[in-house]
C-alpha cells in the first residue's frame, strides 16, 4: 500500500494526474494533482480513500451523486472531501472512483465504490473531517492545479 | 524548535513575549528537552490563539502539546465573555469530549492470568471497534435528543451503568445548556448506528496494571495500589461530534468577517460568546460533550458484561471520566477577583484541585483524578490536581503522549503484525481490526509519556499518583 499514487504520464508540458499523502504530525495531509482543477479534486479524493485503505481494492461498483457549494475554491474542496466522509460514514461505503464537474463555486460530483468490507479493505483510520490546515488550492506555473489540506483522523 | 524565541520563567515554563497583534503572551510548560523536540508549529499556534478577541491571561500549551488544527493539541485558552471574548468550534476541536474513564476490577494480575486470551477475545468480540463497527443501539429522533441532552444520565436510565458512576463524571455525567436543535440531521443521521462504539484511530479500550504509586495519600483516595487491575477506555463523540465541528468550523470561518474577527488561521474559527452563532455552536457543543459521555457509559456497560461472565468476582466502579476537547463556563480567579471565564482545552484534561465544589465529596480532598493515556504498549498514568494547577493554567494539565512522528512515517518504519508479536513477547496482547492501524499507533510513534508526565508534574500542572502499565489492547 503506497502513499502516492503512480504517476500517470500528463500531457506534455502539464501537471500529470496524481496523489499522495503529506506528513502531519497527528493526521494526515491530502494532495491531488491534475490538469484541470476537477482532476486534482478528484485526485484529492481519491488521496483521502489512501489515507484508509488502499483504492485499488475498492470496486467501483455503485455510484452515489454528491453537490456542494462553497463562497472560495478552498472551502470547496474542504467541503467536497467533508461530503465524501459524510457518505462514507452514513452509507458504510468506500469510494475509488471520483467525476467532479466545477461551474464556478459549485461542484456535482460522481463517486464510485462499494460496501465497505472489513475482511477485505482492512481499513486504517476513519476519517473525522477534512481540515483548513495546510489548505492550499493553487494553479501551477504550467497551468496545472493542486488541492490539498489535511484530514484529522 | 528554536528555544531563543522564550524567556524562561523557571524550569518548565516558557513565555513568548507578546508583540504585535498579541493581547496576552503564550506560555508553554516543557522540560527543555520536550520544548527543542516540540515541531515549530506549536509556538506559531499558541501565539495566534494569543491574538483572539477577549483571551484572558495567557494562551497555553501542555508539555505533550502539538501542532494542531489552529489551536495545537494540547492548548488551553480562556476567554472573557463580557470582553468580547469568543468560543472557537477549532478550539474544541472535531472529537468533542474525547477522552478517558478508568474503571477499577477488585483484581490483581494473578486472577487475569488464567483468563487472559479469553478476555482479550471476549473484549473484541463485545466491544464494537475500527472503521464501520456499529453498535446494537438505534436511537430515533426522540431518543437521540433524550441521550444530547442527558448524556451519560441518559446512558443510566437505559440501564448501563450506575447511578453512582455518574458522580465520578465531569459535570455529573450530564452537560447542562445542551441544545439537541443545534445538531443537525446529518449529525445525527452519523450517529445512528454509532452509540456504544470506540471509534479508530487513537483510541482504545485497555486492561492495565499499577506498576508503582507515586503519592499514597491520594491514591488511597482515588482507591489505587500497586498489583491493581483496573480498565481505561479512550473514545469520543463518534460521527455526531466530528459532523458538529465541521459544520460549526464552517460557519464560523464565513461568519468571522461579519463579526470583525480578524482570523489568524482559518482553523483558530470563531464567533463572539454573546452572538447567535457562538450561543448554538455551545449547545451544539455541549449535546457532542453529553454524546460522549454516554457513549463511554455504554461501553463501560459492555466490559462490565464481558467481566462478569469470566471473572465473575469482580466488581467495576468508576474511578473517574475526564475530557479533552471541550469549552466549558467555569469560575477561575483573576487578578484576585473570581471570574466566570469559557475555558478551550484542546487536548488537555481539566486538574482541578482539592476542595473545588465540582468534585464529588470522596475525591474533594484529593484532587481530581487526572487520567493520562499513553500509546499501545508504553505506560498510562493517574495525577491528580493540585491547589498550583489552580494558579498554573486555569486548572489543567497534559491528555495524553502525544505523537513523536506522523502516520505516514510510522506506517514506513513498522508492520503491525509485528509490533503485535513484539508486545506479545512482553505479555501485551493487541486486538485490533487493522494490522496498518497498529503499525500506524505503533508505541515508537510516541513521545516518551513518562517524560511529558513529569513535566506536567514538576511544572505544578498536576501531581503524578500511579503508573500503569497495559496487559490487553483494544485497538479501534
Amino acid at each position: 500500500m503506497g502513499s502516492r499514487s503512480d504517476l500517470f504520464p500528463g500531457r506534455h508540458g502539464m501537471t500529470a494526474e496524481r496523489w499522495e499523502h503529506f506528513p502531519h504530525e497527528a493526521d494526515v495531509g491530502v494532495r491531488g494533482e491534475g490538469a484541470t482543477l476537477e482532476q486534482a479534486f478528484e485526485q484529492a479524493a481519491l488521496a483521502l480513500t489512501a489515507a484508509i485503505t488502499d483504492p485499488l481494492v475498492v470496486i467501483p461498483r455503485d455510484m452515489i451523486r454528491l453537490s456542494c457549494e462553497a463562497p472560495d475554491d478552498e472551502l470547496l474542496l474542504v467541503d467536497w472531501l467533508n461530503a465524501l466522509v459524510y457518505e462514507m460514514a452514513t452509507r458504510s461505503m468506500l469510494f475509488s472512483r471520483f467525476e467532479v464537474r466545477l461551474e464556478g463555486r459549485r461542484l456535482d460530483a460522481k463517486a464510485w465504490g462499494e460496501a465497505l468490507d472489513v475482511g477485505r479493505h482492512h481499513p486504517a483510520v476513519e476519517v473525522k473531517g477534512a481540515t483548513y490546515t495546510a489548505l492550499k488550492v493553487a494553479r501551477h506555473a504550467d497551468g496545472g492545479w493542486l488541492a490539498q489540506c489535511v484530514v484529522d483522523v | 524548535m528554536d528555544i531563543a524565541q522564550f524567556e524562561r520563567k523557571s524550569e518548565f515554563e516558557w513565555l513568548i513575549k507578546p508583540t504585535g497583534r498579541m493581547r496576552v503572551p503564550g506560555v508553554i510548560f516543557a522540560s527543555e528537552v520536550l520544548l527543542r523536540e516540540m515541531d515549530a508549529k506549536v509556538a506559531e499556534q499558541v501565539t495566534n490563539v494569543a491574538m483572539l478577541p477577549g483571551i484572558v491571561e495567557a494562551s497555553f500549551a501542555m508539555p505533550d502539546a502539538h501542532w494542531g488544527y489552529g489551536f495545537p493539541i494540547g492548548g488551553v485558552a480562556a476567554f472573557d465573555p463580557d470582553h468580547g471574548g469568543v468560543v472557537s468550534a477549532g478550539g474544541v476541536g472535531f472529537d468533542i469530549s474525547c477522552g478517558v474513564r478508568t474503571l477499577h476490577t477488585g483484581l490483581q494480575l494473578k486472577d487475569i492470568e488464567p483468563v487472559k486470551m479469553r478476555l482479550a477475545d471476549a473484549l473484541y468480540h463485545a466491544i464494537p471497534a475500527g472503521l464501520g463497527s456499529t453498535g446494537t443501539i438505534r436511537l430515533d429522533a426522540a431518543k437521540m435528543d433524550a441521550m444530547l441532552r442527558g448524556g451519560a444520565h441518559w446512558a443510566v436510565e437505559q440501564g448501563f451503568g450506575d447511578a453512582a458512576d455518574l458522580e465520578r463524571i465531569e459535570e455529573g455525567g450530564c452537560m447542562r445548556g445542551a441544545d439537541p436543535a443545534q445538531v443537525s440531521e446529518q449529525a445525527k443521521q452519523r450517529q445512528r448506528d454509532e452509540m456504544g462504539t470506540l471509534g479508530s484511530g487513537n483510541h482504545y479500550l485497555e486492561i492495565q496494571r499499577v506498576t508503582e504509586v507515586y503519592a499514597e495519600d491520594i491514591a488511597a483516595a482515588f482507591g489505587v495500589k500497586p498489583g491493581d487491575v483496573v480498565v481505561s477506555i479512550h473514545c469520543g463523540s463518534r460521527g455526531l461530534g466530528h459532523q458538529i465541528g465541521t459544520e460549526f468550523l464552517r460557519q464560523m470561518v464565513i461568519s468571522a468577517p461579519g463579526y470583525g474577527i480578524d482570523l489568524p488561521d482559518r482553523e483558530l474559527a470563531c464567533a463572539p460568546i454573546h452572538s447567535p452563532l457562538g450561543q448554538d455552536y455551545l449547545g451544539a457543543m455541549r449535546a457532542g460533550i453529553n454524546c460522549a459521555l454516554a457513549n463511554r457509559q455504554i461501553l463501560t456497560h459492555l466490559t462490565r458484561q464481558v467481566f462478569s461472565q469470566l471473572l465473575p468476582q469482580s466488581r467495576l466502579p468508576l474511578l473517574y471520566d475526564v475530557s479533552h476537547n471541550t469549552c466549558k463556563l467555569e469560575t477561575h480567579t483573576v487578578g484576585g477577583r473570581p471570574k466566570q471565564l469559557f475555558v478551550h482545552r484542546k487536548g488537555a484534561t481539566r486538574a482541578f484541585g482539592p476542595g473545588h465544589p465540582d468534585l464529588p465529596s470522596a475525591l474533594r480532598q484529593a484532587g481530581q483524578p487526572v487520567l493520562i493515556g499513553g500509546s499501545m504498549g508504553t505506560a498510562s498514568y493517574i495525577l491528580a490536581g493540585t491547589r498550583e494547577s489552580m494558579q498554573r493554567a486555569f486548572g489543567s494539565a497534559c491528555h495524553g503522549s502525544g505523537r513523536a512522528m506522523s502516520r505516514h512515517q510510522a506506517l514506513r518504519s513498522w508492520n503491525g503484525r509485528h509490533v503485535v508479536d513484539e508486545l506479545a513477547g512482553r505479555g501485551i496482547l493487541i486486538r485490533s481490526p487493522s494490522s496498518r492501524g497498529v503499525a500506524e499507533e505503533a508505541p515508537g510513534a510516541y513521545k516518551d509519556v513518562s517524560a511529558v508526565v513529569d513535566s506536567a508534574d514538576r511544572a505544578g500542572l498536576a501531581c503524578k499518583v500511579a503508573r500503569l502499565e497495559p496487559i490487553i489492547c483494544i485497538k479501534g
